[in-house]
């Protein structure tokens, strides 16, 4: 008996768009998600009686085609207005990017943050035509697929020579370097590499892609700014799951799946549903994973039904976390030295050597003796996620190794979040008096509560040994998979992670095609 | 004075019956063979050649890689991991198989020991323990044991093969048919000290024979007293080509190139090119490179592997093939060539391109004749069936000599 055309394993906002879509297409889609609550990375969940908070918890790249093609807005969806970054200074100094300007910092230093900022846009601009389609196949010749790489390459032509040239010197340049040909200030600099960082395994010294994670956070409303939808992290995926509803999505949470059953017969093997950990069995004609590369193929599927050099690329993807995530129940609006205003993006990291040294001790396996992060108080925007009157403080933290040396013991957790709260006491200084509660979630607790192997933020390392055509890995980086009737439609695919939404569009979009 | 060899570890190793070979090795004809001092031929490449035919020859396999591979999960890892479907072996067979890439290219070819429900022993040329590491990824319950160090192999192949192991006292080893293995005690030993397959590269009567490394030379001395009267003599690499070419057999860096180690792309082959489409089960549902062969299947092969006898008598050796007498349209390779003795033929096995293998096929063969270069132009008609498949080879029991 066949119920459903398409099962979509995680209701993550992929996996919900992904559905959303196909229903649109008059595909009968059943989302099943282990958790018990809908959105993934960006649930929103209670960490303390009456309080609230999303993992995610600000949005800069949401799709807005994506916003357009699924009505969104008439679901509830409204991108809130763009949120000042600030970086916090050591005494009250703080440099404020906000809407194309920068405060805080020399003249100099502010325009060449325009001219910066308007070559970023314009190399941004190149990249559009990359997110929401799909990569081409390697060795494959089919036209559609090269157009796509075409039209960037037309893209950059019509850059202009200098522009062009500069494009390809930038686009695996590392921060630092960035950084220290455009800018003076220690605090600017590391502001505003904050967000080619965040997510990586990656430090402002090292080579390879900030640049063009950059360029890909910017391709949502704001030009890369952040902000937070009405509703807050929830607002969105409460619009998601209603467009996808809508559309006759059928949507089951704490369903999880233990297994993606495979028929073995004389034309090879195909996926033809799920096994729920409880036994409860589903059949479709395919199954669409939003779960993480490494899971779907290594615990649902399993090696032994698929190639041997395949999921060995896929048994050898960097899925290893480097971001926490600390959660404060507060009994009021913490104030921060010099700052008028905490609804913004706070980032504690006074220079780019602060940030690089972070690093230095996770990638020892240590975790930061000073943590450099980014805070938020969702509260703010979305006064639901507490008591009257009360806050969450939402903070994400660079770097903390999933693989700690010796372990995430209590006492780790416990020494590490100690210093994280003396940390943001240093920029606001009662805040310590005002916690009601504090949770601090390392990319291994990410790992537990999300279901997403090493908790990673793209599900697994967004790098150019794993981007574009070898997102996670070629053979599988066009959505469909070796397994036939398996496609992939979550962060581990192309483009990559964050809230985007471009994994599960395209996704859907091949299956419909 | 300093004894110490300062190259020791850049020296080829010595088998198991080295010792032996050394003093019978009369022109000092060795080459190598993964590590191995191994010899060419020991007095004359012909000769060693007809004894195979006509009585019977002993080739040292020690330097063939042995892996013991054991376990709950040995079958259905190896199973994943070869074209042929091995689930419904029984014990104390041995089965011919291939492996390949996931793009269907061939990694290498070899054979598969039965010995229990989960234990089976892998042979092939070349190592392959990081191939099998892969492959063993996710299947939690399998372990390999590299044996090729650990286990003293002899082949002995030919006529009187059998005979010679019978007058060795391997009591009914007449009654083992091909593929089949059996079980003896040696030197007064009691149970399976001994190990004979009815296996070999010979495409001829023949037996490989395995056992501990300590009891190598007592083997060759048991075996060579029986086959005193049988005609027994050591045979070298030359003469196993020659034997292996009439038999139809591919060799590695002749007929193939292991994918893992080429280069170029395509510059390997898939199992279909090389003939051996038969050993591709499609019947089984996933094996590694299933889906690239069915697609290679349904367009067919580039090129096809052929066996030609070819007019006149000159060795065809790495002679292009042409669709026409006058050499102008270039359809294919010649891969291994000689003059087949047993068969009295020019034999060779050519890459050719499938499409033209309908057609007429010419060699430009070029040979010397007393230093001067010269050149003709052959033609070639297809064989379908080996050059030499003797009744022998199959017959249980063997024809006593
Ligand atoms: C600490 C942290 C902070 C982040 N902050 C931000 C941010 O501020 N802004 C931003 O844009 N991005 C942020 N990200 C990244 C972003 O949250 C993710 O990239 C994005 O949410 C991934 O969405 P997804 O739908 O692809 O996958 P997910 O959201 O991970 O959804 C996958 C879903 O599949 C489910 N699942 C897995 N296995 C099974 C199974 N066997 N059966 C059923 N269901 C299953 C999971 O429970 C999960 O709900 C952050 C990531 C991390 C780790």
């Amino acid at each position: 008996m066949k119920n459903f055309d398409t099962i979509i394993i995680g209701a993550g906002h992929n996996g919900l768009i992904c559905a959303a879509y196909l229903a649109l297409g008059g595909q009968r889609v059943l989302v099943l998600e282990a958790a018990d609550t809908l959105g993934g990375l960006a649930a929103t969940r209670e960490f303390y009686p009456g309080f609230k908070t999303s993992i995610a918890h600000s949005v800069s790249q949401f799709s807005t085609k994506i916003v357009r093609d699924l009505d969104l807005k008439a679901h509830g969806f409204k991108l809130g207005k763009a949120l000042a970054t600030v970086g916090l200074g050591d005494a009250g100094d703080h440099v404020i990017v906000q809407q194309g300007a920068v405060s805080g910092v020399s003249p100099d230093d502010a325009s060449a943050y325009a001219d910066y900022r308007q070559l970023l846009r314009r190399f941004a601009d190149v990249l559009k035509p990359v997110w929401l389609k799909t990569m081409p196949r390697i060795g494959n010749n089919n036209l559609s697929e090269i157009l796509t790489f075409a039209r960037i390459g037309l893209k950059l032509r019509l850059l202009g020579k200098d522009d062009m040239g500069e494009f390809l010197r930038v686009a695996a340049l590392p921060a630092r370097d960035l950084m220290d040909e455009n800018f003076d200030s220690d605090l600017l600099k590391a502001v505003l590499s904050w967000d080619g960082l965040i997510g990586s395994k990656m430090a402002p010294r090292s080579p390879n892609h900030t640049v063009l994670t950059m360029l890909y956070r910017m391709s949502g409303e704001y030009d890369g700014d952040h902000a937070i939808p009405a509703g807050g992290i929830g607002g969105l995926i409460t619009a998601l799951y209603s467009s996808a509803k809508d559309a006759g999505a059928e949507i089951r949470t704490g369903a999880k799946v233990g297994r993606i059953l495979i028929e073995a017969n004389a034309a090879g093997l195909t996926a033809t549903g799920v096994e729920l950990v409880d036994d409860e069995q589903i059949m479709a004609d395919r199954v669409v994973s939003s779960a993480d590369p490494q899971r779907t193929f290594l615990e649902l599927v399993g090696t032994q039904n698929l190639e041997i050099e395949f999921s060995n690329r896929i048994r050898r993807l960097r899925c290893d976390g480097y971001v926490a995530k600390l959660h404060l129940a507060l009994d009021g609006l913490p104030e921060f030295s010099g700052l008028e205003r905490s609804d913004g993006r706070m980032i504690i990291a006074p220079d780019l050597d602060a940030i690089e040294f972070a690093f230095d001790d996770a990638k020892y396996g240590e975790s930061s003796e000073r943590p450099v992060m980014e805070i938020v108080i969702p509260s703010l925007h979305d006064p639901s996620l507490a008591p009257a009157g009360k806050h969450v403080l939402s903070a994400h933290i660079m770097y903390v190794p999933y693989r700690l040396k010796g372990g995430w013991t209590d006492e780790a957790r416990e020494a590490l979040c100690e210093r994280i709260i003396g940390t943001i006491e240093h920029y606001a200084p009662g805040i310590r008096e005002q916690i009601v509660h504090r949770e601090l979630l390392t990319p291994l607790d990410l790992e537990q509560i999300c279901n997403v192997t090493g908790g990673h933020w793209h599900h697994t390392e967004f790098a150019l040994d794993q981007m574009l055509m070898m997102r996670p890995t070629y053979e599988a980086a066009q959505y469909s998979t070796p397994l036939s009737g398996l496609y992939l439609c979550g962060a581990g695919c192309h483009p990559g992670g964050g809230l985007m939404g471009g994994p599960g569009h395209n996704a859907a979009h091949e299956i419909l095609k | 004075m300093n004894t110490e060899d300062r190259w020791a570890g850049e020296r080829l190793k010595e088998t198991h019956f080295h010792p032996r070979q050394a003093v019978l090795n009369l022109r000092d004809a060795w080459s190598s063979w993964n590590g191995y001092k191994f010899a060419d031929y020991y007095y004359d490449a012909e000769y060693e050649y007809f004894c195979v035919r006509n009585s019977c020859g002993t080739y040292d396999i020690c330097p063939m890689q042995k892996y013991d591979v054991s376990g709950p999960d040995a079958e259905a890892m190896l199973n994943r991991m070869v074209t042929r479907n091995i689930a419904n072996m029984m014990e104390n067979r041995v089965t011919y198989v291939c492996w390949c890439t996931d793009e269907g290219r061939l990694i290498d070819d070899g054979t598969i020991f039965k010995l229990g429900p989960e234990k089976f022993m892998l042979t092939c040329g070349s190592p392959c323990l990081g191939w099998l590491k892969k492959s063993a990824f996710g299947f939690d319950d399998v372990t390999f044991t590299d044996m090729s160090d650990g286990i003293a192999a002899l082949s002995i192949q030919g006529p009187t093969s059998c005979e010679v192991l019978k007058k060795l006292g391997l009591e009914g080893i007449e009654t083992a048919k091909p593929y089949d293995i059996m079980h003896f005690p040696f030197h007064g030993s009691s149970g399976d000290t001994l190990m004979v397959s009815r296996t070999g590269f010979t495409g001829d009567l023949g037996y490989e024979l395995w056992i501990a490394p300590e009891l190598a030379l007592d083997l060759w001395d048991a075996l060579y007293a029986s086959g005193e009267d049988y005609g027994i003599q050591p045979y070298g690499e030359a003469a196993t080509n020659m034997a292996r070419l009439e038999a139809g057999f591919i060799m590695p860096e002749m007929e193939f190139n292991e994918a893992l180690k080429t280069v170029h792309f395509q510059h390997d082959q898939t199992p279909f090119e090389l003939n051996l489409g038969w050993l591709v089960d499609f019947k089984k549902p996933h094996f590694n490179g299933r889906r690239a062969l069915l697609q290679e299947r349904d367009k067919g092969p580039e090129y096809t592997l052929t066996k030609l006898d070819i007019e006149g008598n000159k060795p065809a050796e790495k002679a292009y093939l042409y669709s026409n007498k006058r050499c102008t349209r270039k359809i294919g390779y010649i891969t291994s060539a000689m003059w087949s003795p047993v068969v009295k033929a020019n034999i060779a096995l050519a890459m050719i391109k499938t499409e033209y293998l309908q057609g007429d096929i010419w060699a430009e063969i070029y040979y010397e004749k007393e230093l001067r270069q010269t050149s003709k132009v052959a033609k070639c008609t297809i064989r379908k069936k080996p050059f030499w498949t003797p009744a022998r080879a199959r017959a249980t029991p063997p024809h006593a000599y």
